[in-house]
């Protein structure tokens, strides 16, 4: 069953020399159930991408295409609609967790503010039920963000973030600031979010694939404003048919190999500014295989496998 | 080249300073010439403030540091500097904003080398290429016109103008993308095997520093708590946090498994009553390790750890 | 043109920035009337020069009769003493943006060394210099004035400016010297250091040229905040001995009872003026904030 469903979703920035385009057409879809991984390096769009679906601000603007949650279209929705279904529907665990706190209210403060502006009703049993989850005690409502360790701060936006139980979460870098141990055991807790379907559905972002493997059911690459890649996990990691995903996943150490032995390569050159993108495939002046058509035209979507496709010019079926 | 001996440094909180947190505790390792050592550990392990001290932006509270063994506080910072060099993590910070990059250079010959100008701008366009940039990408631009991947190889190829014996590189790759990390990381090792390049390579990413470096010392509040050559330290962790990274650690080569790390609900800070200070989040500790003094023991050839119930 | 301007963004904003733009017209043309103040009082009492038969005007002197109200004599009309009110308008001015001027500069730039030093060296200094700046903080600034005022044998503008500089600099100082400390630890700081540049090189030439649009933005509260402590000065009787300035007026009418008389020429343009003066002055500093911080800018 389809939760989220974007179509051709077009978001640009206004600026003093043009408007840069930073979601140029971008379509997927996401399942009751599964986790979307998306993953991209700097500059491919995914914070735009979370920010246009929570929070749009100028000088952001929603310059085509539909996002549908549930039959209803988002992007036709004015401020104070969008505000109803924020927290509801669809909801954010941001990056940095000081910025879902506010510094001046206690965490019970902060909950029952949230709850109160959706007009629900949230007993002390279930906040303090979720906290346990997450491995907080319920002295942690007493306290400030800023008596709080990083840790603690990320986990308690996890709980406040998922208090209404969304049908959508999205998780934007939420591992990228933590160390490794307090990673791992973070998203551990996310996932039992999931199994106990606290949360239909999730949307996680991140630029470290190994990160993706590890709990995404289905992957979404994106580049320079536009997707490349999109299909299972396993099968994208495993063998990776877009020449930026093999570039990408080659180009990782992960732990099983040394440089005496062989040389990583990684991909030269950088991505295209979005102020004026090229007419073609975005990736074309950094693709090994990359033909003059490539440099012309936009690559069609082509179907590699069950579920999985590629936007490309030079792939064979 | 380098030698930290019972390295300590402690910031003291507050004006009359009574509690002080120890940022390095009595730490003392060796890096040999033409060696990578990648200095490992999580936030307030103290390998930046390491870095720092190395580099004599800050002042050790006790312990020494040798350079070609002699202590580097008797260098004046002319000799020092033309020998000990650093890059950092932010790219972007590193670069005032206002000039262009060709400052950076121009401050290295004015301040350390002081050649005539010809020579030194030759020098410099040669040790751009040698980093895979070209000089007309990075002379006469603004940093904010160039990548973090470009302006971190900028930063490399200064130290090589200077003709650094060691770099400390902190964090240096963090902050890029996946795309273009390897490739830095691959001049590293290649400035290492064709001029002797030391390198001190402080990370949080245990593969990065599985993939490049000689030595691998990692680092826990402050304390090593194992050390050693690469290979041994990674296929034969002893000490249980180094084991505890090496899971946590993500892969495509198998999925997780459940934590048997104890995390408890942490207080705000947490106050060391001595022994190990691994032992409140140790899966496997005993009363033994409270009374653990954190030295490092042999483990075999050239791989050393700190845990009490080692030999067990 | 324009393109030269969309390169330097931050110009473009400041120029379309109708606060920003509005405010300076507004102190564009004080300092104007200001600068051309003995002109247009000439212009004015052109009358009484060819009457009298002096060459030199004294906004001091009672050159009229008194309590007249505004008319073509008399721009402004003329106070309890005779004395034209326009023509002590427009030399007050003179001595009111000169103070500000200095004071505020000498303020500034007391601020900004302290500041700087403070920020950057650390440990002792910084204690102490900021234990002396906590401790100028608490002290009433006005009682200082009116103390060292009171005792001074002769009071002028100069010496007027530089008592408000001398004790208006802490607050600058706590805002450089927390500019200073966050610059300090970017690293392009560590990076100049591991090249052996000099400190003082490094604090004027990596950390300052940071700080100019911050500077630049403290400097006109500080040219405001001059003005009014010196009106605050002038209104207790301790402003300049002789001469005349805006400060000085307004006690005077208030002294003579220019609310009571109806005396609305007297009273009504000295406060509007300095009150207008320094709303500007705080226009431009909003202005100025949102051209150099892009997320403020309105597209």
């Amino acid at each position: 069953m389809d939760i989220l469903k974007v179509n051709d979703l077009k978001v640009y920035y206004k600026t003093l020399r043009g408007s840069v385009k930073a979601i140029d057409g971008v379509t997927f879809t996401i399942r009751k159930g599964e986790v979307l991984g998306i993953a991209g390096e700097s500059g491919c769009g995914k914070s735009t991408l979370v920010n246009f679906f929570v929070l749009p601000k100028e000088p952001m603007y929603h310059a085509g295409g539909s996002v549908i949650l549930e039959d209803i279209d988002i992007t036709k929705l004015s401020k104070n609609e969008l505000r109803k279904i924020r927290y509801e529907k669809i909801s954010i665990i941001p990056q940095y967790s000081m910025d879902a706190l506010s510094p001046t209210k206690k965490i019970k403060v902060i909950i029952k503010d949230i709850i109160r502006e959706h007009g629900k009703h949230v007993d002390h049993t279930l906040i303090e039920e979720r906290l346990s989850m997450v491995n907080l005690s319920k002295k942690v409502l007493d306290m400030y963000p800023v008596e709080l360790s990083g840790g603690m701060r990320q986990r308690a936006t996890m709980v406040v973030s998922t208090l209404l139980n969304p049908k959508v979460l999205i998780a934007d870098e939420i591992t990228s600031a933590l160390d490794v141990s307090t990673q791992k055991f973070v998203i551990e807790m996310l996932m039992g979010f999931m199994d106990r379907k606290i949360v239909d559905s999730m949307i996680f972002i991140t630029h470290d694939l190994s990160i993706l493997y590890q709990i995404a059911t289905r992957v979404m690459v994106l580049y320079a404003g536009k997707v490349v890649e999109i299909g299972p996990m396993e099968e994208v990691i495993k063998s990776p048919v877009h020449p930026y995903t093999k570039a990408l996943v080659y180009s990782l150490p992960e732990m099983n190999v040394r440089f005496k032995e062989k040389r990583l390569k990684g991909i030269p050159g950088h991505p295209p500014h979005l102020l004026n993108p090229p007419a073609g495939c975005r990736f074309h002046d950094r693709c090994p295989v990359a033909r003059e058509r490539c440099q012309e035209e936009e690559p069609p979507l082509v179907k590699v496998g069950e579920d999985h496709y590629v936007y490309c010019w030079e792939v064979k079926v | 080249m380098i030698r930290l001996e019972n390295l300590t440094k402690i910031y003291s909180t507050g004006v009359v300073g009574r509690r002080g947190i120890v940022a390095v505790d009595s730490v003392s390792f060796k890096i040999k010439i033409g060696e990578i050592v990648s200095l490992v550990g999580e936030s307030g392990s103290g390998k930046t403030t390491i870095g720092k001290l190395i580099l004599r932006l800050i002042k050790p509270t006790s312990g020494k540091i040798y350079f070609l063994d002699r202590e580097i506080s008797s260098y004046k910072p002319l000799e020092y500097y033309r020998n000990v060099q650093g890059v950092f993590q932010d790219p972007f910070s590193s670069f005032n904003p206002i000039y262009k990059v060709d400052r950076i250079f121009e401050n290295v010959n004015r301040y350390l080398l002081n050649l005539p100008r010809s020579e030194f701008w030759g020098k410099v366009e040669e040790s751009l290429k040698s980093v895979g940039l070209n000089p007309r990408d990075v002379l006469g631009k603004y940093p904010h016109q160039m990548s973090g991947g470009q302006l971190q190889r900028t930063l490399i190829a200064r130290a090589l103008v200077i003709g650094a014996k060691f770099l400390v590189a902190d964090e240096i790759i963090s902050m890029l993308d996946a795309s273009t990390r390897v490739d830095v990381l691959n001049i590293l090792g290649d400035l290492r095997d064709s001029i002797g390049l030391g390198i001190l390579f402080v990370t949080h990413d245990l593969s990065l520093g599985y993939y490049i470096s000689d030595t691998t010392v990692i680092m826990y509040r402050g304390s090593v708590v194992e050390m050693g050559d690469t290979e041994k330290v990674f296929k034969n962790p002893v000490h249980p946090y180094t084991k505890m990274l090496l899971e946590a650690v993500p892969t495509f080569k198998k999925k997780w498994e459940p934590s048997k790390e104890m995390f408890k609900i942490e207080s705000g800070s947490l106050i060391f009553r001595g022994g190990c200070k691994y032992y409140s989040r140790c899966p496997f500790r005993r009363d033994v390790c409270k009374e653990f003094d954190g030295n490092l023991s042999e483990v075999e050839e050239n791989h050393w750890a700190a845990c009490a119930l080692f030999g067990r | 043109m324009k393109e030269w301007l969309k390169k330097h963004d931050t110009i473009y904003f400041m120029l379309t920035n109708k606060r920003f733009v509005g405010g300076m017209i507004f102190i564009v043309a004080m300092v104007l009337i200001a600068i051309l103040g003995p002109w247009l009082a000439r212009l004015e009492l052109n009358w009484y020069l060819e009457e009298s038969g002096t060459k030199n005007l004294d906004p001091t002197a009672n050159i009229g009769i008194p309590y007249s109200p505004p008319s073509s004599r008399h721009w402004l009309g003329t106070n309890s003493f005779g004395q034209d009110v326009f023509m002590q308008l427009v030399f007050g001015l003179r001595s009111s943006l000169l103070i500000g001027i200095i004071g505020g500069g000498l303020a500034t730039l007391i601020g900004l060394i302290v500041g700087f030093v403070s920020g950057y060296s650390g440990g002792m200094m910084d204690e102490l210099l900021m234990m002396l700046t906590n401790i100028m903080l608490v002290i009433p600034t006005m009682a200082v004035l009116i103390i060292i005022a009171a005792y001074l044998p002769y009071r002028g503008v100069l010496i007027e400016s530089i008592i408000i500089g001398l004790t208006g600099w802490p607050w600058t100082a706590r805002a450089v010297r927390s500019e200073t400390l966050s610059l300090k630890s970017r690293d392009f700081v560590h990076l100049a250091r591991i090249s052996a540049v000099k400190p003082l090189r490094i604090i004027f030439g990596e950390i300052a040229p940071n700080m100019l649009s911050y500077v630049f933005m403290v400097f006109i509260l500080q040219f405001g905040g001059s003005i009014l402590a010196a009106v605050g000065l002038d209104f207790i009787g301790l402003g300049p001995t002789r001469g005349t300035s805006l400060g000085l007026m307004l006690q005077q009418a208030v002294l003579w009872n220019a609310i009571q008389l109806g005396m609305w020429w007297w009273i009504i343009p000295p406060g509007a003026i300095i009150t207008a003066i320094v709303a500007a002055l705080y226009t431009v500093n909003t202005g100025l904030d949102e051209a150099f911080n892009p997320k403020l800018r309105e597209m």
